[in-house]
Parts: C-alpha cells; structure tokens; sequence
C-alpha cells in the first residue's frame, strides 16, 4: 500500500463468533513512527495487533513486514521457573544473537538484583521488565507493542518511554494499543 | 467443481427438493428390505437362523459407519484446503449421524453375535474392535468441536483431528486385524463374499441404499438447520452492533 | 531457517518438565501406582500376573502420557510463549516436535528404563529379554508422546482439557499398543511385531508433527 513502509495493513477485517469485531482497518508504519491504537475495551486491539504480528488470520485484507519485529504482550512469555536472567539467555540464543550483552540489558532494565529470581517469585513489574529487555536483545525495526506500560512504576515508564525514542531515533517504528494517555507522543492514532 | 456447491445459497435451494427424495426413496428402499428380509426370505440355519435378519440393519449400518467417517473427512479436507464454509457444515452434520449409525452397527452386531458366538461382545472380531473405534473418533470429533469457543476455531480443530483420524484408520484397521487373526476362532461367520445367497442379495443392496439415502437427507436437512443458525446468530450480532 | 529456535525450544521444555513437577519422578509415581493396582484387583496368581504384565505396563505408559501432556502446549497458551515460539521464524510443527519429544525424554524414557523393575514385580523371568522389551517401551511410548501431543495441541485452549486429550488420543494409541504388547506375548506374530511397532512410531514421528503444528497455529489465533 505504502512504499518504503515497514509495515503496512490494508483493510483488515475480523470476524469472532458471528461478531464483526472491525473492518476497513488500514495503516502503515514508515521508520520513526509510532502509531497508537485506540478503542473501547473489547473493540479489537489486541486482536488487531495478533494479525499485524501474523499471529492471527485476518478475515479480510493483509498485511505486510518488510523488516523483522518485537512482540511484547499481556502474556510476557515467562515461564514460572525462569529467571529473567535465563530467560533472556533462552530468548537470545533461540534468536541466534550474542548472549554477552544480557548482562547489560539486565541493568538498563534494572534487574540485576533480581536476575536469579524465578518469575514465579518475581513481581508483575519485575516480570513486564524482563519481557521489556527481549526488545533490547536484538534489534529489529518494528515493536508490535500491548499495553506495554501495565504493571510499571514511574521509572520504569520513564524508561520505557525511553527506549522507545531511542528506537524511533535509530529509525524503528512501534505500533502500540495505550489505553489513556501516559504522555506518549504518538505519529499516528487508529481508531477501532 | 467443490466451488459450485460452496454456495450456501445453491446448497438451500439444492437441498430444498432433493432432502425430501431422499427421504421418500430412502423410506421405500428400507421398507422394501426389510419386508423382504423379515418375512419374504428363507432363514439361513448357518447363519445362527432367524437372527440373521438383523443382518439386514447391521449390514447398512455397517457400511454407513465407514463411508460417513470417510465423508466427514473428506469434507474436512475440502474445508481445510479451500475454506468452502459449506463444506464444514456437512462436516459438522455427517459427525452425529455417523455416531449414531456406527453406534446402530455395534449394537446390531452384538445382538447377533450373542446367538452365534454365544456372547454379547467379541474381542477377537476385527470388525467390531474397527467399528468401535470409528465411533470413539466420532465422539472424540465432536467432543473437540464442542470445546472450541468459535465455530471458526470448531471448524479448524475439527479439520485437523478428522484428517488424523482418516490417515490413522488404515493402520488402527491393520493392526486390529493383526491382533485378532491371532486368536480367531473358527466359529467367526463372514456374511459378505460371493458365496451369499441370491435371495439375500437384493433385500440387503435396498437396505444399505435405502440407509444411504435417509443418511443423505438427515445430513442435509441437519445442514439446513446449521446455515440458518449461522444466519440468525449473524442477524443478531448485526442488531446488537446496531449496524 | 536456522535450528537455534528448535534447539531452545527443546531446551526450554526440558527445564520446563524437569522444574513443574519434579521432572520424571511424577509420571514415574503415576505409572508405579497405576501399575501396581492391578495385582490388588486381578489377584496375585503368578500364571496370570505373567501373561498379563506386559500389557499392564503398555496400559500404564498410555495412561501416564495422558497425564504428562495435559499441560505442555496448555501452559504455552496461558503464559503467552506460544506467541514467541510461532514468532521466530521456524516452523510450529518443528517446534511442536522439539516439546513433545523434550517431554518423552523426561517421563517417558525413565518409564521405558524401569520397565524391567515393573516386569519382574509381575513375575517376569530376569532375562536379557527385558533389555528388548525395555527398548519397545520406549520406542511405543515415543508414539504415545507424539499422538498424545496432537491431543494436546488441539486442547490447549480448552480448559480441563485432559478427558479431551484422552478422548481424541485413545484411538491413535490403538496400533503402537497392539503392535507393542504382541511382540512381547511371546506367541504367533510376535516376531513381526517390532518392526510394525517400529514402522508406527515413525508415521507417528511423520505426521503428528504437522498436525501439532497446525493445531498450535489454532490455538494462537
């Protein structure tokens, strides 16, 4: 639809059940945007971002990666046994990228003192944040991003925010679904 | 040529007249059969002697119990290839019947097994073992689908379970027959192959066509049912959205 | 396609088994129980123990695979690394494989190792026998693993789904515990047996995968 874009959408549509969940749903994400999706509880975000990250079959319409993309959801991915430490290890050799940074990636997320501490122990914020660091593992351009603010204290939305910036800088783009505002200065809002 | 019946719509209008012939000649068929089989033909004192006449429910329903297997997954097969959504219908309505049919199978079987293997239930009899686990696979078929929270996702799960189960039934077929030539004795009566009598023959091809045909029906009018559900589920999502 | 998201799934599932419920000691309970009710409900009549031994332990190994998969895709779904795992470019089936096969390594092989123990409780002769029915065990219960997990797989979003598993599994198992009880009964036909017992573990290893993989996709979406 859009040249150039990392990632476009053109007229997705969904069905659940015999419910129409949303239809006509475009967009495109070009380096350095950051698009936010916006809608009522139950409108489909979630949803929309499955099928954006070709997870979930879009009833109608398609969408197109050029780049490849980070997915950080409610579901943080953390098995209870894990540690954000081996998490980060598995995550980062399951990607096939060094795992000599993860000390690094364990401070900037500030979890160095509850690297050995098994998620099952960890608090939910604690938890969100070594789903966060997945995003500093590798780079890739597209952030596919769920409500990736819950759970998060005032510095950890300040770093994340953050990192977010600094990824949009380097020329990423994210598509996030942000429920209220969280002073996130957005490109692009889509409505569902 | 999957496409041309893919049309819900043909399918009502096609289905609208040829459930009722399929009724109609399916009831003719099987009254036929069985007034030929009951009291025209002469029983078979090899064959365990009045008790074979039940030979004239079982052997249709023992046909149905295999081909109604293979339809649904074939159906699911066209369904899972092409996403004809008529075709998951029909995969979806074949699944009780097929149970009920392959249920009407074994207990046909086990009626005449009791007079002429002396017992309700024979381990060593392929057939029965195969028969029963079709019908475990029907129930397994339709226990999944039920599970599923969209007909989407039932259809789906549905497929994918209904094609396993087809590509497994030749080796579950093989390693029953395996298992039971072991310890077959000589009292087990084929009652297919040429040498059956003449006078049976006619009767049991009416039954087993006339058991085709009301399966036929029963599928499409079941099928019937499914479209306008879908179609009054969608109408009330519609109001509900306000659209 | 590189093998590292193949490698870590393995790795993850291993951990994942060895760290939920005490690795293989659980299945190991489950099957030492199973197995060790039927003397109390058949009797203790040697002759009968002996000719019904194996096929006890076919029926345990069955039923403590049963047990083992309900939760390896399901907790997948819940946690949300299903998401991750069909995001890393490698096929679901493969992955799917790598998970079931991690979960036989860790309950269903230390089975197939103290079958012996089990044989012998059944009145079995000590004999090098037991080695070969030891390998069966485990070469059956890698079929068990593989269709239990389509079961599993297709249920994963369905709650309780155990009775589910076991309704759709059963009938799949039907061949690997034939074949694998009359190699071992020793009569006619016995001889064949392991290599058709061996032919079914590898269309099992063929197919299932794929329909694991599809299933995953499903429960995903």
């Amino acid at each position: 639809m859009s040249i150039g874009a990392l990632l476009s959408a053109t007229d997705l549509g969904m069905i659940r059940g015999e419910r129409i969940l949303f239809r006509n749903v475009s967009l495109a994400a070009h380096a350095g945007d950051a698009i936010v999706l916006r809608g009522a509880n139950g409108a489909g975000k979630t949803t929309l971002l499955r099928i954006l990250a070709g997870l979930t079959r879009p009833e109608t319409g398609k969408v197109d990666r050029s780049a490849p993309h980070h997915w950080i959801a409610h579901r943080e991915g953390l098995k209870p046994h894990e540690t954000p430490f081996t998490h980060l290890g598995l995550w980062a050799r399951a990607w096939g990228t060094s795992a000599g940074q993860i000390d690094a990636v364990l401070d900037k997320m500030a979890l160095i003192r509850p690297s050995g501490v098994s998620a099952r122990h960890l608090s939910a914020g604690q938890r969100r944040r070594t789903a966060l660091g997945r995003l500093l593992l590798q780079e890739r351009p597209i952030w596919l991003l769920d409500e990736p603010l819950t759970a998060l204290d005032a510095d950890g939305r300040e770093l994340l925010l953050g990192m977010i910036s600094e990824h949009r800088m380097r020329g990423g783009a994210i598509i996030a679904a942000i429920h209220g505002d969280a002073g996130f200065d957005s490109t692009c809002e889509v409505m569902i | 040529m999957f496409s041309w019946f893919a049309n819900p719509h043909r399918f009502l209008t096609l289905s609208s007249w040829l459930a009722p012939i399929c009724y109609a000649l399916g009831a003719l068929l099987i009254a036929w059969g069985l007034w030929q089989g009951l009291w025209i033909v002469p029983k078979d004192e090899y064959q365990g002697g009045d008790i074979m006449r039940v030979m004239f429910l079982h052997v249709p329903a023992a046909w149905l119990a295999m081909a109604s297997y293979m339809g649904m997954a074939v159906m699911s097969f066209i369904w899972f290839i092409w996403r004809h959504e008529v075709a998951d219908i029909a995969a979806k309505a074949i699944a009780p019947l097929g149970a009920t049919w392959t249920a009407l199978c074994l207990v046909t079987g086990s009626i005449w097994g009791k007079p002429t293997w002396g017992t309700w239930w024979q381990w060593d009899d392929a057939r029965m073992m195969s028969v029963l686990f079709m019908f475990f696979l029907f129930l397994g078929y339709m226990a999944l689908r039920g599970a599923m929270d969209t007909r989407q996702k039932a259809a789906r799960a549905g497929a994918i379970l209904a094609m396993v189960g087809a590509i497994n039934v030749p080796l579950i077929k093989f390693s029953v027959d395996l298992f039971t030539s072991l310890h077959q004795d000589a009292s087990v009566i084929t009652v297919d192959g040429p040498k059956m009598a003449a006078v049976y023959l006619w009767p049991l091809l009416a039954s087993g066509l006339g058991h085709s045909l009301l399966f036929a029906g029963l599928v499409m009018t079941l099928m019937q049912a499914e479209i306008w559900q879908r179609r009054a589920a969608q109408i009330r999502a519609r109001l509900i959205a306000g659209d | 396609m590189s093998a590292a998201p193949i490698i870590s799934a393995f790795r993850q599932a291993l951990t994942e088994a060895w760290a939920g419920g005490a690795g293989a000691l659980m299945p190991l309970g489950f099957f030492a129980g199973a197995a060790v009710l039927v003397p109390l409900g058949i009797g203790t009549d040697p002759n009968t123990l002996r000719a019904v031994g194996p096929g006890i332990l076919w029926v345990a190994l069955a039923l403590a695979s049963l047990v083992t998969l309900e939760r390896i895709f399901q907790a997948d779904v819940e946690d949300g690394a299903l998401d991750l795992w069909l995001q890393t470019g490698a096929p679901a089936s493969m992955i799917a494989a790598a998970k079931a096969f991690a979960h036989w390594l860790t309950a269903g092989l230390p089975l197939a190792i103290l079958s012996p123990v089990f044989a012998v409780m059944f009145q079995a002769k000590a004999d090098t026998s037991l080695l070969t029915h030891m390998g069966l065990y485990a070469l059956g219960g890698l079929a068990f693993f593989f269709w239990g997990g389509v079961g599993a797989a297709l249920s994963a979003t369905v709650r309780r789904g155990g009775l589910l598993i076991s309704l759709i599994a059963l009938p799949l198992y039907v061949p690997t515990a034939i074949f694998g009880a009359l190699a071992m009964s020793g009569g006619p036909g016995s001889t064949g047996a392991p290599l058709f017992l061996a032919a079914s573990t590898l269309f099992a290893l063929a197919v299932a995968p794929f329909a694991m993989g599809a299933a995953l996709r499903l429960a995903a979406d």
